[in-house]
């Protein structure tokens, strides 16, 4: 049992050690965008849209989300968000509702298609905003989800 | 922590989708004592094909419990690897 419970600690220790070597060689490098910490502390969609894109977006056919109706759970909300611009930069997804609007933001790198998938938590009914940025401008696309349970509650 | 992560190719598109296991702590909850839990959620996914960074994901904590990813890129071809890795606030990684 003694013996046991060293080599647990001992395995704890060497995986500790691995973890703490690793995120030195494969933090992402930042070479697309540093994390952007105002825009995901910003309490408004608007304002976090403006720190993270620098702009407003307008809505366009060209983007698409797709979320439930009604989400049972808030905790685990499906959203996939594709676009038809072929030169989309970033996606990102922003929940009006929740204390910091913005909820991920993904950043395409070349090759990368026009699609992205996730799951957010979502502490009450809100909009989902979806926002592509193509070629310099941002399109969006909105949708409202109803949340039965909130996600943010424990 | 765990990655768990399929890649499909269909024409000349490859979707990629994971699963990575992770807490997600938003820092907003409170345990029964009223004590804040820590926030503790992944901040950044980078997928790499190719030597190229295909995605970035830049995420919050509204992000949820265990997050389910899915992108596609164009490119590649049946036995190429795709790497995914991730960071957290606290800085703690893990890749696949």
């Amino acid at each position: 049992m003694s013996i046991n419970n060293r080599r647990r600690l001992l395995l704890r220790g060497t995986l500790g050690v691995g973890a703490l070597a690793g995120a030195g060689l494969l933090a992402p490098r930042g070479v697309l965008a540093a994390w952007p910490k105002a825009a995901f502390t910003a309490d408004k969609t608007e304002a976090a849209m403006q720190e993270l894109l620098g702009g407003t977006a307008s809505a366009s056919d060209a983007v698409t989300i797709k979320a439930p109706d009604i989400a049972e759970n808030g905790a685990v909300v499906p959203v996939t968000v594709e676009t038809s611009a072929s030169n989309a930069e970033s996606i990102s997804v922003f929940i009006s509702n929740n204390p910091s609007p913005l909820a991920a933001n993904f950043v395409l790198g070349p090759g990368a298609v026009g699609y992205a998938a996730t799951r957010v938590k979502m502490g009450k009914t809100s909009e989902v905003v979806a926002v592509v940025k193509a070629g310099g401008t941002l399109q969006s696309a909105t949708k409202e989800v109803k949340v039965t349970i909130g996600g943010c509650g424990g | 922590m765990s990655i768990k992560m399929r890649a499909r190719i269909e024409g000349d598109e490859t979707t990629v989708k994971a699963l990575i296991s992770h807490v997600m702590e938003t820092g907003l909850r409170k345990d029964k004592d009223g004590n804040k839990i820590p926030a503790h959620h992944i901040t950044e996914v980078t997928a790499t094909h190719a030597g190229k960074e295909v995605m970035t994901a830049q995420w919050g904590p509204a992000v949820s419990k265990n997050p389910y990813l899915a992108f596609k890129f164009k490119g590649a071809k049946a036995g190429d690897t795709v790497t995914l890795s991730w960071v957290d606030n606290k800085g703690e990684s893990d890749s696949a």
